[in-house]
């Protein structure tokens, strides 16, 4: 089965308070980056995997978010998919 | 006496005090290594405070996924009571046995202290011997404490009684509607931030804790006092 590499970005709910991107944008703007407007801090991660397809790559990636990578209760995830 | 099992999990750090809190009450406790699959004939179990697989990826979201949980979540299903002290609380939620997550503090610093806490509910196994309303002084020691739960399921807690325990005077995580501490729709999974093993006994500054492990052993003390009386037909001497 050809391999893939999945990368999975997964960043807290837009509604919810980011403390942690907050204070980096506070940072920022004490370097001298006063143009900066949001910071928003999450996870990225990098999965390499085998499977028949690059959908069935995705499928594969997506279970994975739903039952551990990602907290549906305050993260949203999203999935990239390519040829290893 | 009950039998309660505490589950130690590869970072928990709170299980030795937890096992003496709940000795002291009276109970009969015993660790269990979160690779057993079996907890034994227990009548409760706790899910001690600590950093749990060192918080990695988010705070409780491995531990949920060792072995014993499947125990754990089938006592909890069966109306066995449960209780998560701190990072207890997060595996918990993580493992869907209560609802929400417990998000970094919004003020991002780590906090060990003592903080205000109002007693919400008190029909559940581990705060019945509280006072509705009562506030007590307990400890926190947490980095993400910061409970969170969509607006539909936070009214619903509120209407159905399952908010727990509730910071007073100043929410120190910015949880969601002050929450300290929730319970499931059944009343026996019980979740809290708060340390009660850290505030037991006069020696570490004070009781407010205690009644927390006094608790259950209260529910099993009623029943054989009810007993006691039918038979005798006067109190015996405690």
């Amino acid at each position: 089965m050809p391999a893939y590499r999945v990368e999975i970005r997964v960043m807290p709910r837009a509604a919810l308070l980011d403390p942690q991107g907050q204070a980096v944008g506070r940072a920022l703007q004490a370097l001298g980056f006063v143009d900066v407007e949001d910071v928003r801090v999450g996870k990225h991660l990098v999965v390499r995997l085998e499977a028949a397809t690059q959908d069935a790559a995705a499928a594969r990636a997506r279970s994975m978010c739903d039952r551990l990578l990602a907290n549906s209760v305050t993260e949203d995830y999203q999935v990239l998919v390519e040829a290893a | 006496m009950h039998r309660i099992a505490v589950v130690v999990f590869p970072g928990s750090n709170c299980e030795t005090e937890t096992l003496e809190a709940a000795a002291s009450a009276g109970s009969n406790v015993h660790c269990v290594w979160h690779r057993d699959t079996e907890l034994g004939q227990v009548d409760a179990v706790i899910l001690p405070g600590g950093f749990s697989y060192g918080d990695y990826l988010r705070s409780g979201a491995i531990a949920r996924f060792s072995p014993v949980m499947a125990a754990v979540a089938a006592h909890a299903r069966a109306g066995g009571p449960v209780l998560g002290i701190c990072n207890g609380f997060q595996i918990l939620c993580e493992a869907g046995l209560l609802p929400g997550a417990l998000m970094r503090n919004s003020g991002l610093r780590y906090l060990s202290r003592p903080v205000r806490v109002r007693v919400e509910a008190t029909d559940t196994p581990w705060t019945r011997l509280y006072v509705p309303g009562e506030e007590l002084v307990v400890p926190i020691a947490h980095g993400d404490g910061r409970y969170v739960v969509d607006e539909r399921t936070a009214a619903e807690l509120e209407a159905e009684g399952r908010i727990v325990w509730r910071y007073v005077a100043e929410n120190p995580n910015g949880s969601t509607r002050d929450i300290a501490g929730v319970s499931n729709a059944g009343r026996n999974v019980v979740g809290i931030m708060p340390h009660p093993e850290r505030r037991n006994t006069p020696v570490l500054g004070g009781t407010d804790g205690a009644r927390v492990f006094l608790s259950l052993e209260a529910d099993h003390a009623t029943q054989h006092a009810g007993g006691v009386r039918a038979v005798g037909g006067h109190h015996a001497e405690l």
